[in-house]
C-alpha cells in the first residue's frame, strides 16, 4: 500500500493516466465498431474499398454520397451494414431494371465485396448490424412459437409457410424457403421493398430467431409428400384436373377403346 | 373339382334364388345392354370416386373428433408443440401424424373429395354437348344437377371440418355471405353458428352434416340415378343401325361387369398413387383457427373458387355510387348479394332448367335417344362453350393472387381485365363456337357431296387435271346426313277470325323468339335428292371403279336409302 501510495505521486503518473484512458476510449470505441459490423469486422481498407465499390456500381442512382435521388433511389444514410448485406446478398441490387420490385437473383459480389460495401454505408450513419451466426441459429429457436410470430405478422403477404404471394400493382411477397437465416433475419429488421420494418420492439430477437426456426422447420419437406408449391387450394385443385382426371380419363379411353 | 365347385355354386345360388327369387332380377341386368363410349364412363369416375369418399371417410370418423374444445398440442409435430387448438384440429393432426397409414388415407379422401365434383362437373358436360338430357332424361339431369350441387355442399362442409385457420377463413366468408341476405340474414347466420361467429357449435354441426345428412341424399339420389339410367335405357352415339327405339351394345355380363369392376381399382389406384405422392390440404400449415390471421394463398378448394372469384371481381363502388345501401335501417349489401349469391343463383338455374328451356326452343315432344354430334346444334354447344368460360373466368380470378405471382402479373390489372372479360368472353366464345359448329358441319355436308379427298391426280385426254374424290362408306353418310334438323317454330296468329286475342299467345311468341335464337341460322344436312344428283354427277367422272365394284356401291346406296326412309319416318313418328 505504501509502495501504491508513493507512486501516485509520480510525476510521470497524469501521463499515465491520458495513456490508460486514451487506450480505454480506443478500445470501447473498437469495440463499439465491432459489435456494430459484427461479421464483416470493416477495417479503414475495407470502408475504402466499399467506397470504391459504391461508387463504381450504386452511385449512378443512390449517388456518391448515397444520399439517393427524389423518385429513383432511396438515402442509404443510416440503413446499416444488414440492409445491405441483405440486397446485395439476395442479388436484389445492383437493380438490373426499374420495376415494380427488384427481384432477387444471381449475387453479383463476393461476400468480402459485400462486406466492404457494408462497411462504408454503415460508417455514413448509425443503423441495423448484421446479425451474429448465434442471433440467426434456428436450432436455438422455437418453432413452434415461431409459427404463431409468422401467421400473426408474417402470412398474410409470404403465404402460411412462407411460399409466398401476391401484393397490389406487380409487387410480391418472394417465397422464403430458399432465404438464409441471415438474410430472414435482415430482412424483418430493415423491411426491405414493400415489407414493413418489424423493429426489435415490435418483434423481439428471440421471436425473430423463432421464425427462422419455423421457416426452418419446412425446409425438411412436407410429411405429405411433393408440397405443390405450398401455395394453397389452387395448385391442388389444378393437380386434381390434370393430373388426377387426366390419368383417369386416360384409362376410360383406354379400357373403352379394348372393344369396340 | 371343377365339377364339384359348380355344383356347389348352382346349389348356393338355387337355395338364394328360392328363399328370394333373385335369380329374374339377375337375368335381368346380367343381359342388359350398354354401348360402348369411354366419354360414358366420366359418370362411372363421380360414382367411384364416392365410394372411395366413404370407404376412406369410415376410416377417418374413427379418429377424428368433432369437437371446439380447447386443448394444448402434446403430439410429435415440432411446430405445433403447446399450441392451443380446439379437439377438432389436434385430432387432425394425429390421424395425419400418429395413426398408422391415418395421413395417407386423409390424402385419399381429400383427392377423391377434388375429382368426385371434377367428374361430376366432366360427366355433365358430356351429357350436356351430347344433348342426353332431352326427353326422357330430363328429371335425370335435375337429379344429376342436385347431385352436383350436394357434391359441392360435402366438399365444403368436409373442408372446414379440421378447423384450421384456411378452412375457418372460408367460412368466414360463407358467414359474411349470409349475413349479407337482406333481413334475415344475420339471424341465418346467428342461427347457424349457434350465435356470435365462431361460436363452439359449428364443427359439430358440420360434421353431422357431412357425414350423415349429405351423404345420405348423395347416396339416395346415386340410387335414383342410376335406376332411371337402367328405366330410360342408355343413350348411344349416332352411327349406322343405331335409332331412337333400339340400344346396340354389350350386355352388362360379362363384359362390362369385368370392366367397370376393374376400372374401379384402377380409379382407386390412381387416387392413391396421386395421395401417396402429392401433399393435399396440409393443415399442419395452416396451424389451429384463429379468425385475425389469413395468409396468402386463402383460397376453397377448386370448385368453390368461382364464388370466391365473383366476390373478388365486384367493385364496392360503380360510377361512382357505393353498392351498399342503407335503407329503413336495413343494409343491403349489393357488392356480397350480387357476386355470391345472384350470379351463382342465376347460373345454377340456368343449368338446371336447361333441358326445359332447349324443349321450348325445339318443340321436339318425341324420345331422343340417340345423341347428338356437338357441331349439329351449334348453338347449344355455343351456350356450353360459353358457360363454361364464365366459370373459368371466375375461377382464375378467384385464384388471382396465384395468377399474378405465377406470371409477374399486377394482381390490380388481372381483376380489371376480367372485370370487362366477363361481359365480353363468353358472348365471343359462344358466337366463335357457333362459327365453328357451322363450319364443321358444312365440312360434312361437302364430305358427303363429295368423298373424300384421295390425294389421286388424274389427267384426262383433254389435258384436264381434276383430283379424284373418295366417296365415303355407308356408316360415314349415315353419320353425317342421319340428325334432326330443327327449324324455327311456326305458330298461331294472335288474334283469332272473330279478332279475339288467344290465350298462351305471348308463351308462345317468347318460345317462338328462343327458338329463332337457336335454329334460325343453320346448315341443312345433305337430303336424299342432293346425295343422288352428287353420285350421280361422279359417275361422269373417270371410271376408277371396276364394274363390280360399282355394283357394290350401288347396293350399298339401295340399303342406304332404306335406313334414310326409315329414319324419316321414325322422326315424322315422333312429331
Amino acid at each position: 500500500m505504501h509502495a501504491l501510495a508513493k507512486k501516485r505521486h509520480h510525476k510521470a503518473a497524469p501521463l499515465l493516466l491520458v495513456v490508460v484512458l486514451l487506450a480505454l476510449i480506443t478500445a470501447i470505441g473498437a469495440f463499439s465498431a465491432t459489435s456494430a459490423t459484427a461479421t464483416s469486422e470493416a477495417s479503414a481498407d475495407d470502408i475504402a474499398d466499399g467506397e470504391r465499390l459504391f461508387a463504381a456500381n450504386c452511385a449512378s442512382c443512390h449517388g456518391l454520397d448515397a444520399e439517393g435521388q427524389d423518385g429513383v433511389a432511396p438515402s442509404l444514410v443510416g440503413v446499416g451494414a444488414a440492409a445491405v448485406d441483405f440486397q446485395v446478398g439476395t442479388g436484389r441490387m445492383p437493380m438490373q431494371a426499374s420495376g415494380p420490385q427488384a427481384p432477387a437473383k444471381p449475387v453479383q459480389f463476393t461476400q468480402e465485396e459485400i462486406n466492404q460495401l457494408a462497411g462504408w454505408v454503415a460508417s455514413l450513419g448509425a443503423g441495423p448490424a448484421i446479425p451474429t451466426a448465434e442471433q440467426v441459429d434456428p436450432a436455438l429457436g422455437d418453432a413452434a412459437n415461431g409459427m404463431e410470430v409468422f401467421r400473426t405478422n408474417c402470412a398474410m403477404c409470404h403465404g402460411s409457410i412462407g411460399g409466398g404471394g401476391a401484393l397490389t400493382q406487380g409487387k410480391f411477397a418472394p417465397s422464403l424457403l430458399e432465404t438464409t437465416p441471415t438474410h430472414l433475419y435482415e430482412a424483418m429488421l430493415t423491411g426491405p421493398q414493400s415489407m414493413p420494418v418489424f423493429n426489435d420492439a415490435n418483434v423481439t430477437p428471440e421471436h425473430k430467431r423463432d421464425v427462422i426456426a419455423y421457416i426452418d422447420a419446412q425446409r425438411a419437406g412436407s410429411p405429405g409428400g411433393l408440397s405443390l408449391g405450398a401455395i394453397g387450394p389452387v395448385s391442388e385443385g389444378l393437380w386434381a384436373w390434370l393430373l388426377l382426371l387426366g390419368l383417369i380419363i386416360a384409362s376410360t379411353v383406354w379400357v373403352g377403346a379394348r372393344s369396340s | 373339382m371343377g365339377a364339384k365347385v359348380n355344383s356347389a355354386a348352382a346349389g348356393t345360388a338355387n337355395y338364394v334364388d328360392e328363399r328370394t327369387s333373385i335369380g329374374g332380377f339377375v337375368k335381368f341386368f346380367a343381359r342388359k345392354l350398354f354401348p360402348d363410349h369411354w366419354s360414358f364412363m366420366l359418370g362411372e369416375i363421380a360414382l367411384y370416386a364416392f365410394i372411395i369418399l366413404l370407404l376412406s371417410g369410415v376410416f377417418l370418423t374413427a379418429f377424428f373428433v368433432p369437437s371446439m374444445t380447447e386443448v394444448h398440442y402434446e403430439g410429435p409435430y415440432e411446430t405445433m408443440h403447446g399450441v392451443a387448438m380446439t379437439e377438432a384440429f389436434a385430432s387432425t393432426l394425429k390421424t395425419s401424424f400418429e395413426v398408422p397409414g391415418g395421413l395417407l388415407i386423409r390424402q385419399i379422401h381429400h383427392w377423391s373429395a377434388l375429382l368426385f365434383v371434377a367428374a361430376i362437373m366432366t360427366h355433365m358436360c358430356r351429357v350436356f354437348f351430347t344433348g342426353a338430357f332431352r326427353k326422357p332424361r330430363e328429371l335425370n339431369w335435375l337429379i344429376g344437377f342436385s347431385l352436383m350441387v350436394l357434391a359441392l355442399a360435402a366438399g365444403f362442409t368436409g373442408y372446414s371440418l379440421p378447423d384450421d385457420v384456411l378452412s375457418g377463413n372460408g367460412l368466414r366468408i360463407i358467414d359474411g355471405v349470409i349475413k349479407g341476405i337482406p333481413l334475415i340474414g344475420t339471424y341465418i347466420s346467428y342461427w347457424l353458428f349457434g350465435g356470435e361467429y365462431p361460436g363452439v357449435d359449428i364443427i359439430p354441426r358440420l360434421f353431422t352434416a357431412h357425414i350423415l345428412i349429405v351423404p345420405a341424399l348423395i347416396l339416395a339420389l346415386i340410387g335414383l340415378h342410376l335406376f332411371l339410367v337402367f328405366l330410360h335405357k342408355h343413350t348411344q352415339y349416332p352411327g349406322g343401325g343405331k335409332t331412337h327405339k333400339n340400344v346396340v351394345g354389350l350386355p352388362l355380363f360379362p363384359v362390362y361387369t369385368a370392366k367397370a369392376g376393374g376400372f374401379f381399382f384402377v380409379v382407386f389406384a390412381i387416387v392413391a398413387l396421386v395421395a401417396s405422392v402429392f401433399t393435399i390440404n396440409p393443415v399442419w400449415n395452416y396451424g389451429p383457427y384463429d379468425p385475425s390471421p389469413v395468409s396468402a394463398g386463402t383460397q376453397p378448394d377448386w370448385y368453390i373458387l368461382f364464388v370466391d372469384g365473383a366476390l373478388r371481381l365486384m367493385p364496392g363502388w360503380l360510377f361512382g355510387l357505393p353498392l351498399e345501401w342503407e335503407i329503413l335501417g336495413y343494409t343491403i349489401s349489393w357488392n356480397i348479394l350480387i357476386p355470391s349469391l345472384i350470379i351463382p343463383g342465376i347460373f345454377f338455374a340456368i343449368i338446371a332448367l336447361y333441358p326445359w328451356i332447349e324443349a321450348w326452343a325445339t318443340g321436339d315432344k318425341g324420345e331422343r335417344h340417340v345423341l347428338d354430334r356437338p357441331r349439329n346444334v351449334p348453338v347449344r354447344t355455343g351456350i356450353g362453350v360459353a358457360m363454361i368460360m364464365f366459370y373459368v373466368l371466375l375461377v382464375i380470378e378467384g385464384s388471382n393472387d396465384i395468377v399474378a405471382s405465377l406470371f409477374h402479373l399486377s394482381l390490380n390489372d388481372i381483376t380489371i381485365f376480367l372485370q370487362w372479360a366477363i361481359f365480353i368472353i363468353p358472348p365471343l366464345s359462344f358466337w366463335i363456337t357457333k362459327r365453328i359448329c357451322m363450319g364443321l358441319q358444312r365440312k360434312d355436308r361437302e364430305l358427303v357431296l363429295h368423298g373424300h379427298e384421295s390425294g389421286t391426280i388424274v389427267r384426262h385426254e383433254n389435258g384436264e387435271y381434276i383430283e379424284v374424290h373418295t366417296p365415303l362408306d355407308e356408316q360415314e353418310v349415315w353419320l353425317r346426313v342421319n340428325y334432326p334438323n330443327h327449324k324455327p317454330l311456326e305458330i298461331a296468329d294472335e288474334f283469332n277470325d272473330r279478332g279475339v286475342r288467344r290465350k298462351g299467345y305471348k308463351w308462345d311468341r317468347f318460345k317462338q323468339k328462343l327458338s329463332r335464337f337457336y335454329y334460325e341460322e343453320r346448315v341443312e344436312p345433305v337430303t336424299w335428292e342432293e346425295y343422288q344428283e352428287a353420285l350421280h354427277h361422279h359417275d361422269h367422272g373417270p371410271s376408277a371403279q371396276g364394274e363390280a365394284e360399282a355394283a357394290e356401291a350401288q347396293q350399298a346406296d339401295a340399303q342406304l336409302t332404306n335406313e334414310w326412309d326409315k329414319q324419316d319416318k321414325a322422326g315424322a313418328a315422333d312429331k
